[in-house]
């Protein structure tokens, strides 16, 4: 298309976003590969090379395997809730409801919270064991109060973390829904198609596409959960909801151990890269079409 | 002045060859028309000309300037698309004075250059509206509307008819043939609709997948098409090619004789045949006829002709105007 | 579908729908009602819902604490700022992608999605250092930095996909009219892509406001947004739940209101295209 100078021009253009973008990609992931290789603390200003020790020791401390448990956990867990609950709140929504446009907003409310609030207001207002809401309706039904981020801490951490994304699912589930072809449903119905198989046959199918990249950005996003463990458990307690993140963030500013950390994150560039993998397939096979 | 000159200008996108090497030249105030099927690369010779794209080889001048390198806007010529490419966010009036905004005149200067244009497209009264609360043919005023104000060199359009309905396109035809008598601007025309062609163009350049198979007035093509593309093509209904027995009659691979160029009788002529459809148009009908020699042919005779499926009736060509045609498909 | 249902099943399925949104809905509510109480209501047991003696006390203290408007500041400041400045580097990436791509232009939107993906937290050592040797820390330039290289891929993609639905001939018409590169995308571009760009503001500022991890990382009081601000309620102020509501309901109220607005292109916005 158009013309040589046209062409010159557009180069020229882009520079600034990928020369910057290339710039911030390279760069501190190069400072972090580096730092992996050191042995480096932020309480001792000497560096010396550590070969894979920073790997060995992040990998074989028993806090690793525990948050790449706690990772897969709560990865797992809140996918499991928002997919599932997105699913049956995008096909209720759809269907005709009297207040529509409301319900669609009070659903999607809970993304637009950030996260410090809406982890903080659970722990608070939601999951104290004393004055808490869940309290009172435990107490309610007899049932004694359960201090939710003392015992089950992972536990409500996937709740607090699904409560925030059940309403990104449920809106692109209900974005793909209301593409679905009017007449082919009309058609299938008319072939004799009943509520079951026709969700099975031809809603699940329509969906798919939607569920796979609901999965894997919310893969990404989830992978990445720091706020809510910082502002209710804190990691703890112990590591019991210890992430990845959390763990690298542990280990470069509470224990200042650049190297480990750096370790760290790097493995974390590892777990990301197979997920983010399966995730540009589907957006590029989209920019095909 | 207006006079644009190419000179072995060629245009490869990738691998493809789409024109391999054009000469042409355009009379200052002429209409020129490019025809050709759809995909022949009239859009591309187009925006080669206005500069929206490069050439691959060649020259391109106007009024003897070598414009070949120069950026669309230094070269003096407006274009009219095909969407139209109005910009949808102004009003009519807006869109129409852009070029002037753009070239920097003063208020005045635009407003009255606006209002001669809209009177002279009756739009004089949609000057606020935008492009969106307009007809189709409205649309196309304004695109032309902006086209004039700059007082161009030479205009291009590129099937600006095409997404107007049948009747609209008769109307917009004559309001631009008219418009080309008021301004005297050459006008370079693209269009893949034959009737236009013939009916708009002082001269036609007839395009196939990137080659001029002829130049000339309408006349001249529909007289003395150069080859059996050109021969096809221009005239509606089609000319009606035979080959064989009755080709070779006359020395020649393919013979050719348009559909008004045949006589009928329901006694005797050339070629025995029987009627298969009948179109009857009111002012012509228009017939095919399965022959026993010369194959199926169309054949024009008069609106109240009585002819009708099954008759049996007899056709004979015009001699002195068959085309004849050698193994090369060039008119002989 | 012009379809007649049922009344009662219509009735059915909005008591449900009423219901769950209303529950899921309930810990903002919540929230915007305890904003209200004196501190010993909040803390009331069994809870009070309606019939307490509504105040504005709480949002009056947060207000005179000197330092909330400075966090508020903060927040616009970092999330308009960044939002801003990647604005301006992507508008002409995204017109010389959308309107002359060459053969790599998809492997370099691929390529600048796959930026995204890389988890902050193995950066954060490094920027961290960076920051801390150029006096980063716990700036507001810092986090503007940041965030606009965070938004970047985002904006550029977004702009892409608007673009791309915009005709060329028409900026080609422009062209031919005399129009340099300049205006043809501020007379011609940016005014018909201005729902989209709309958009891309509005879904950027959404996310660079509720930003956690570099907020909570590098700022700690002088640039500190609301998020962060918000988070020294975790410690022992936390218990002043009356406050931490008022602070909370700032805090999410205009995001809220403009995610209502935009939820149609975040959809597009954060699936990349992939949902329409
Ligand atoms: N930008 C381009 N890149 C590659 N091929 C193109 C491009 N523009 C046009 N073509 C090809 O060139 C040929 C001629 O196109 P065009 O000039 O638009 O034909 P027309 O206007 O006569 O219908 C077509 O085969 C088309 O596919
Ligand atoms: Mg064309």
């Amino acid at each position: 298309m158009a013309t040589m100078q046209m062409r010159t021009t557009a180069r020229a253009m882009m520079a600034p976003a990928v020369i910057l973008l290339l710039v911030w990609m390279v760069v501190p992931l190069a400072a972090t590969l580096y730092y992996s290789f050191q042995n480096y603390t932020l309480l001792n200003p000497v560096i010396s090379f550590a070969g894979l020790d920073n790997y060995y020791y992040f990998i074989t401390d028993p806090a690793f395997a525990s948050a790449v448990l706690n990772t897969i956990y709560l990865v797992g867990g809140v996918l499991l809730i928002t997919v599932i609950g997105g699913l049956f709140l995008a096909l209720l929504i759809d269907q005709p409801i009297f207040g529509q446009g409301i319900v669609r907003i009070l659903v999607i409310s809970p993304f637009f919270v950030m996260p410090t609030v809406a982890a903080l207001v659970w722990k608070n207002m939601l999951m104290n064991p004393i004055y808490g809401i869940f309290a009172w309706l435990f107490s309610l039904v007899g049932l004694p109060p359960v201090d939710f981020l003392a015992q089950i801490p992972l536990l409500s951490i996937i709740l607090i973390v699904a409560w925030q994304w059940l309403p990104f699912a449920t809106l692109i589930l209900l974005t793909a829904l209301q593409s679905l072809d009017g007449e082919q449903m009309e058609a299938a119905e008319m072939d004799g198609a009943g509520v079951v198989s026709r969700f099975i046959y031809l809603v699940l199918p329509h969906l798919s596409r939607a569920i796979t990249v609901v999965i894997l950005i919310e893969t990404i996003f989830l992978l990445g959960v720091f706020a809510e463990i910082l502002v209710t458990t804190n990691g703890g307690p112990g590591t019991a909801s210890t992430n990845l993140p959390f763990l690298v963030y542990t280990q470069a500013l509470l224990n200042f151990d650049v190297g480990s950390a750096s370790a760290g994150g790097i493995i974390a560039v590892v777990v990301a890269n197979i997920v983010a993998f399966f995730l540009m397939r589907i957006i590029g096979k989209n920019l095909e079409a | 002045m207006g006079s644009i000159r190419l000179n072995k200008v060629s245009k490869i996108f990738g691998e493809m060859k789409v024109i391999p090497s054009i000469d042409l030249e355009i009379e200052n105030g002429e209409f020129v028309v490019f025809v050709g099927p759809s995909g022949c690369g009239k859009s591309t010779l187009l925006r080669l000309i206005a500069g929206l794209e490069d050439t691959s080889g060649g020259r391109i001048e106007i009024d003897g300037k070598d414009v070949t390198s120069e950026a669309p806007a230094k070269r003096g010529l407006a274009m009219v698309f095909q969407s139209y490419a109005l910009y949808p966010h102004m009003t009519v009036r807006k869109n129409i004075a852009f070029p002037l905004k753009m070239a920097g005149e003063e208020q005045a200067v635009i407003d009255r250059k606006v209002a001669e244009a809209a009177k002279v497209l009756n739009l004089t009264d949609y000057l606020e509206r935008k492009p969106g609360q307009l007809s189709g043919g409205q649309r196309q005023r304004v695109a032309i509307g902006r086209a004039i104000v700059r007082q161009p060199t030479a205009f291009l359009f590129d099937e600006p008819l095409s997404n107007l309905d049948a009747a609209l396109r008769v109307t917009m035809r004559l309001e631009i043939s008219e418009l080309h008598q008021q301004l005297g601007t050459t006008m370079i025309y693209v269009t893949h609709d034959q009737v236009e062609a013939m009916t708009m163009a002082d001269k036609i350049v007839v395009l196939n997948r990137g080659n001029v198979e002829q130049v000339g007035s309408p006349l001249e093509l529909y007289s003395r098409p150069r080859n059996l593309f050109v021969a096809g093509f221009i005239g509606s209904p089609k000319m009606n090619l035979i080959e064989g027995a009755e080709a070779a009659k006359l020395g020649a691979k393919t013979i050719g004789i348009r559909p008004e160029h045949i006589a009928v009788s329901t006694t005797d002529g050339a070629w025995k045949g029987t009627v298969g459809v009948a179109e009857h148009l009111g002012s012509d009908t228009f017939c095919h006829v399965h022959t026993e020699t010369a194959g199926t042919l169309t054949l024009r005779t008069a609106g109240d002709a009585m002819l009708k499926h099954g008759d049996t009736i007899y056709l004979t060509p015009d001699d002195r105007r068959i085309h004849k045609f050698n193994n090369e498909g060039l008119a002989v | 579908m012009a379809r007649s249902v049922s009344t009662s099943r219509r009735v059915t399925f909005t008591v449900i729908a009423w219901v769950i949104a209303l529950i899921l809905f309930f810990p903002i509510l919540w929230t915007i009602i305890t904003s209200f109480k004196s501190e010993g209501d909040a803390i009331a047991f069994p809870p009070v819902f309606l019939n307490f003696h509504w105040t504005l006390d709480s949002y009056r203290e947060v207000q005179e604490r000197s330092d909330y408007l400075l966090h508020v500041w903060n927040s616009a400041a970092i999330s308009f700022g960044s939002t801003l400045i990647a604005l301006l580097i992507s508008i002409p990436a995204a017109w010389a992608m959308a309107f002359n791509p060459g053969k790599r232009t998809k492997d370099i939107l691929m390529w600048m999605l796959s930026t995204k993906m890389m988890p902050a937290v193995a950066v954060l050592v490094p920027f961290y250092l960076a920051f801390k040797n150029l006096g980063l820390l716990d700036t507001k330039l810092g986090l503007i930095i940041i965030l606009t290289m965070m938004n970047l891929p985002i904006i550029v993609w977004m702009l892409y996909s608007y673009f791309k639905e915009i005709p060329g001939e028409i900026l080609e018409a422009a062209r031919m009219d005399g129009a340099t590169l300049g205006k043809e995308i501020v007379y011609v571009l940016a005014p018909m892509a201005v729902p989209g760009i709309a958009s891309t503001v509005l879904l950027n500022i959404i996310l660079s406001w509720n930003e956690a991890f570099w907020t909570l990382n590098l700022s700690a009081s002088q640039a500190a947004p609301l998020s962060t601000f918000i988070a020294s309620y975790s410690s022992p102020e936390g218990l002043f739940w009356a406050k931490l509501s008022a602070a909370s309901t700032l805090a999410i109220a205009p995001i809220l209101v403009m995610g209502w607005f935009s939820q149609k292109q975040l959809v597009r916005g954060l699936t990349f295209g992939a949902v329409k």
